[in-house]
Formats: structure tokens, C-alpha cells, sequence
């Protein structure tokens, strides 16, 4: 599985990377891969707040739709608006152009209780 | 199968044909205003045999379970008996008319409350509701239930309903259409709910669980009554998803255990017809606590005389008159002619058969939780590099059989779930099991054999993204 090691993981396969103040937020590449072809994403509007771990978007596959998790608590700053015409850029890109959303973190403490890439790789070499 | 490309019947049209011609009106013409007016009406015009010929060519491409095994995980695909049909086929309930009134339907009436009756006393419910039409339409009759019961005693903060990660889609999506929030619960290592998991989640903002039993992995819930207790002792409720209750008729009673409220699919275990939208009945059951809740009308009886009557607190009406009459007539038919050492037996041959085959299964396909399992098992089609689930789905159709349920449930990667249901033979199972032998062989010699699959059928492998993401919902000419 291809791992970006400058993000931080949550346990249900979402990253998180620090983009100058902001964070911007996508879903794993062992994640896409276990989705296959990803033909619709839903996104959260601009200016709304998350909690930690609140479901914050859809991605749906043609196996599945999922939930996606944000991994820290904030506000939607930006959303991807390519993936609508094009939502398997998360399947070609997913730690690059298949970015979801742009946040600001309410709560920046809570990057250090994520998993770094070698403990996320580790969890999700287990399922 | 007839395998000839059938054109569209737009294709056959030639204008000016027709089939029937009709006589002159011997009753004046009524005007019609202008703007109710159209110059064109894009018909296709034929004659009666050409459109016989056309229909009965595209029904020869039906696949059915009167044509071939259909081992659909978690649909029950069982054979229903013919004798069913010629019950409901009978002029007396096929003539009756729903506003013909109590008193001239009291045949009906009667069917109708036998079958509750009967229903309520195989689940161990007070009482039952026929009115939902599918699955998820008791399901939402259900959770309603739940909702208001907790409202009707002033206990507005109870909003969350908690859902184990094997269940069925349409658990949260019920959730979620009665207003109330889906909480997942992870499954523990043998496939049942987690119960650290579920007692870490269950407080004051506890409406209920919904929980399947048997469950998407063809597992007994061996928690269940302990479930149940501690849901209750939070002051939840549980909900039942009836889905597999093909594995336990006659031998487990869902009531007995603890739960609240339950639909069953009369589609799937009382072998009424199902898929091409049925019609189903996802008829509901409750116990003392939420049975003046359920959906009405219900029949009761009063003396010797049937009676349409809406429970007192009712969630009120899930559809149109008295649910899907036609469909309880099947299911009537079918109880009665099991009788309850029937119904009994139908569930054991159910979880013989799954069981059986699942042990010739996985001497070469991975089974995840393999402990012994109810009426259906969870396999992962990842059987060789490369190949995936839904190669081996489509290679399947080559050789006749329905897939398996597939990518479902989710907690399995790659899963292929295989119900085989109590009315299939040994010698089905055992072709079913050799042609998944005789694939496994293939994938591992020759997957192009799997990757171009089907081959056979008058369309090929379909572009399932193409589909996905552009698709054509419309005829263009």
C-alpha cells in the first residue's frame, strides 16, 4: 500500500496533512483500494464544524458507499470540486489530487493522538 | 436461455399497426379542452403476435429460480411452491374488491388474522401488523415505533440507535429516514457484536439496537439475550431485522429472547415471490410493550365477527389499504401446508444445506468466520492473484448459477455470500460446489477465462463504473 509518511491516519482510513495553516483531508490508498472504482462523492458545505469523528462526507464505490471520518475537530474551509466530475481522481491520486475537504482545526492538540504512516500501515495490514 | 439480441420494441414498430381494432363509441364524444390535447404519442405500433413474440422472447432470458439455483446470500431465494399461486388465484380473494366493507370480506378478514396469529405466535410476539410491503418498510415501521413509544413518555433525548457494522444498509438508512442517528458497533473476533463496544455506547441518548439474528455472516448472535438486557437496563429498546429468519423458524423465537420489535419477510422465509419487485410483505411484530404502537389497520376478532382496527397509539398507516393481500394468501397457503413440524424442519434443511455446502466450499475458498454457520456463509472471491469477486460472480452465470450475493457484508473483504436455502437438492449443491472447484482451477490456469466473463449470456461483462457514472436512464432513438 502506498503510504504518504508527511500524514497523519485514523484507524478507519482517512489522512490528514498540514497545508500551511490549514489541513487538508483525504481517504487512504489502501482505502481506495479495498472501494474500488469510485463513481460519487457527497461533501460537507463550506463553513461547517465537525467534531472529531464525525461523518463529514460519502465516498461511494461500486461496491459500497462509506462514510468518511474527519480525523481532527474544525471548520470546512474548502472542498474539492473536481471530484465531482471526476471522483476517480481518489483512485488515481489519492494523497494528491483525490484530496475532500479543507478544514481549520478547532482543536490542533489533536494531531498528536493520530497515527503516523508506519502505525497506520500497521493497523491496516491487519484487516 | 435464447440468447438472440431481442430488438427494442420501438424496433418492431410500424406505423399504422395495430393489434386490436376497436368499435365505433355508441356514446357521444366528450370534448377535451385544448390544453389536455397532444399532437403525438411516441407508441410503438404492432400487431398482437408480434408483441406476444417479443414478450415471450425476452421472458425465455428471465433468470429465475424456476430456471436455475440462485444462491443470493441473505434473500432467500427459495422455490415457492406453485400451490401457492393457485391459492391466491382463487376467485374468491382475486374478485374481492378492498372497499367491498366488512362485512362482505369477512373470508378475507379471517385469513388475514390466522396469519397474524400464526406469525406472532412463530416469532413470540403479542401482536402483528401485515401492513409493510418489504424489509425496510417494516424496518422504518419499526424504528417509528421505537421513536414514538420514547416520545409518547416525554424521553426526547433519546435519538441514537446503535447498528452493528455487519448489518444490512438499510438498518441506518431506516434510522436516518425516522430522524433518529445510526451509531455503528464494531463486531468482535467470532463475528457477533462487540459487547465492551456496545456497553461503552449505551446511555441516556439510547433509543435501541437494531440487530440481526442470525446475522449477515450466517452467525447465531449467542449474546443475544444478554443484548437485550442491557439495551433494556439503558432504557432502549430492540429492534429485530427479520432478514434471516429462514436459519430459526420453529426452533428460536426472537421474542422470547428480548426483542421489542421485529419484521419478518414473508418474501424470503414464506416463500412468497421475490425480486422484480415482488410484491413483499415486511409485516411487523411486536410484544406488550410497543404492540398499541404498531401500524394499523390490524384484524381483530369481536365474538365470531372480523374487524378492521387501528391500535390506540398506532404510528398510524405504512400503505394503502390492507398491505399486499395477495402475497399473505401465499403465505398463509405455505404455513398451513408446513404445519409447525414443517416450519420447523424447513429451518434445519436450511442450515444443513449451508452447512454442507460451506464444507465443500472451503476446502479451496477462504471462509473468515468459519465457525458452523446458519443458513448462509460469507467466502472471499480473492481466490488468485488478480482475481477478484466479481470475476468469479460473472464467471458463475457461464455455468448456469446465479451469483452469490456479493461485496457484502462489508466487514468481509471481497465476500461472496452463498444461501442456498432448504429447497435445493444434494446433487445441486454438489454441481454448485464442483463448478466453484472447477473455477478456482481456472483462476488459477487461465484467469482471462474469469476477467471476459460471462460469455454466455446475450450481453457481456457491463462497465459497472461506466454505468455508475454516466448512466442512461432513458430509450433515444
Amino acid at each position: 500500500m502506498k503510504l504518504d509518511t508527511n500524514a497523519r491516519y485514523r484507524k478507519s482510513h482517512e489522512w490528514v496533512r498540514k497545508d500551511g495553516a490549514q489541513y487538508v483531508v483525504g481517504i487512504s490508498d489502501h482505502a481506495q483500494e479495498s472501494l474500488g472504482d469510485i463513481v460519487f462523492v457527497e461533501l460537507p458545505a463550506v463553513g461547517k464544524a465537525f467534531k472529531q469523528g464525525d461523518a463529514f462526507a460519502v465516498v461511494e464505490s461500486v461496491k459500497a458507499a462509506s462514510d468518511v471520518y474527519l480525523p481532527m475537530s474544525g471548520t470546512i474551509l474548502a472542498v474539492n470540486d473536481a471530484l465531482e466530475g471526476a471522483p476517480d481522481l481518489i483512485n488515481r491520486e489519492p494523497y494528491a489530487g483525490g484530496w475532500l475537504v479543507k478544514f481549520e482545526a478547532s482543536n490542533p492538540a489533536e494531531w498528536d493522538g493520530l497515527l503516523d504512516a508506519s502505525a497506520y500501515e500497521a493497523e491496516a495490514s491487519k484487516e | 436461455m435464447n440468447l438472440t439480441p431481442e430488438p427494442l420494441v420501438y424496433g418492431l414498430s410500424s406505423p399504422g399497426r395495430v393489434g386490436v381494432v376497436l368499435p365505433e363509441s355508441d356514446v357521444p364524444v366528450a370534448p377535451v379542452p385544448a390544453w389536455l390535447e397532444r399532437d403525438s404519442l411516441p407508441l410503438p405500433e404492432l400487431d398482437e403476435l408480434t408483441t406476444v413474440r417479443h414478450f415471450t422472447r425476452l421472458s425465455q432470458k428471465n433468470f429465475s429460480i424456476d430456471t436455475n439455483f440462485y444462491p443470493l446470500g441473505s434473500c432467500t431465494m427459495k422455490y415457492n411452491p406453485k400451490a401457492n399461486e393457485a391459492a391466491a388465484a382463487h376467485p374468491s380473494w382475486r374478485n374481492l374488491h378492498p372497499y367491498a366493507g366488512e362485512s362482505m370480506s369477512q373470508g378475507a378478514l379471517e385469513l388475514v388474522f390466522r396469519l397474524q396469529e400464526i406469525l406472532a405466535e412463530i416469532g413470540g410476539f403479542k401482536a402483528v401488523s401485515l401492513q409493510p410491503a418489504a424489509g425496510a418498510h417494516g424496518e422504518l415501521a419499526g424504528v417509528f415505533m421505537i421513536r414514538k413509544y420514547h416520545l409518547e413518555r416525554g424521553d426526547t433525548r433519546r435519538v441514537k440507535i446503535l447498528i452493528p457494522d455487519s448489518a444490512h444498509g438499510t438498518n441506518p438508512a431506516s434510522c436516518t429516514m425516522a430522524g433518529l442517528e445510526a451509531v455503528t458497533i464494531p463486531s468482535n473476533a467470532e463475528g457477533g457484536v462487540d459487547l465492551e463496544a456496545l456497553k461503552a455506547a449505551l446511555g441516556p441518548e439510547l433509543a435501541g439496537i437494531m440487530i440481526t439474528n442470525p446475522n449477515t455472516l450466517g452467525l447465531f448472535e449467542r449474546n443475544i439475550e444478554e443484548i437485550c438486557r442491557l439495551v433494556h437496563e439503558s432504557g432502549g429498546l430492540v429492534y429485530g431485522d427479520g432478514a434471516n429468519m429462514n436459519a430459526v423458524t420453529g426452533v428460536f423465537r426472537p421474542g422470547d429472547a428480548g426483542i421489542d420489535v421485529m419484521h419478518f419477510n414473508l418474501h424470503k422465509t414464506f416463500s412468497t415471490p421475490h425480486g422484480g419487485g415482488g410484491p413483499g410483505v415486511g409485516m411487523v411484530a411486536a410484544n406488550a410493550t410497543l404492540a398499541e404502537f404498531l401500524p394499523g389497520p390490524l384484524v381483530v376478532k369481536k365474538g365470531d365477527v372480523f374487524a378492521l382496527e387501528t391500535p390506540p397509539k398506532s404510528i398510524g398507516r405504512m400503505k394503502a389499504f390492507y398491505g399486499n393481500f395477495a402475497v399473505l394468501v401465499r403465505a398463509y397457503a405455505y404455513v398451513r401446508m408446513l404445519g409447525a413440524e414443517g416450519l420447523r424442519r424447513l429451518a434445519e434443511n436450511a442450515v444443513l444445506n449451508a452447512n454442507y455446502l460451506k464444507v465443500l466450499v472451503e476446502k479451496r475458498w477462504k471462509v473468515k468466520y468459519g465457525r458452523r454457520c446458519m443458513h448462509e456463509f460469507v467466502a472471499s472471491g480473492d481466490i488468485a492473484e488478480g482475481v477478484h469477486t466479481l470475476d468469479v460472480a460473472k464467471r458463475l452465470i457461464d455455468y448456469g448459477f446465479h451469483p452469490p450475493t456479493i461485496y457484502f457484508p462489508l466487514i468481509v473483504p471481497e465476500a461472496v455470500m452463498i444461501e442456498p436455502t432448504e429447497t435445493e437438492s444434494k446433487e445441486t449443491l454438489d454441481a454448485f460446489a464442483a463448478v466453484l472447484d472447477r473455477i478456482a482451477d481456472e483462476a488459477r490456469d487461465n484467469p482471462a477465462l474469469l476477467h471476459d466473463a460471462p460469455t454466455t449470456t446475450p450481453i457481456g461483462r457491463l462497465d459497472e463504473v461506466a454505468a455508475a457514472r454516466c448512466p442512461v436512464l432513458c430509450y433515444r432513438a
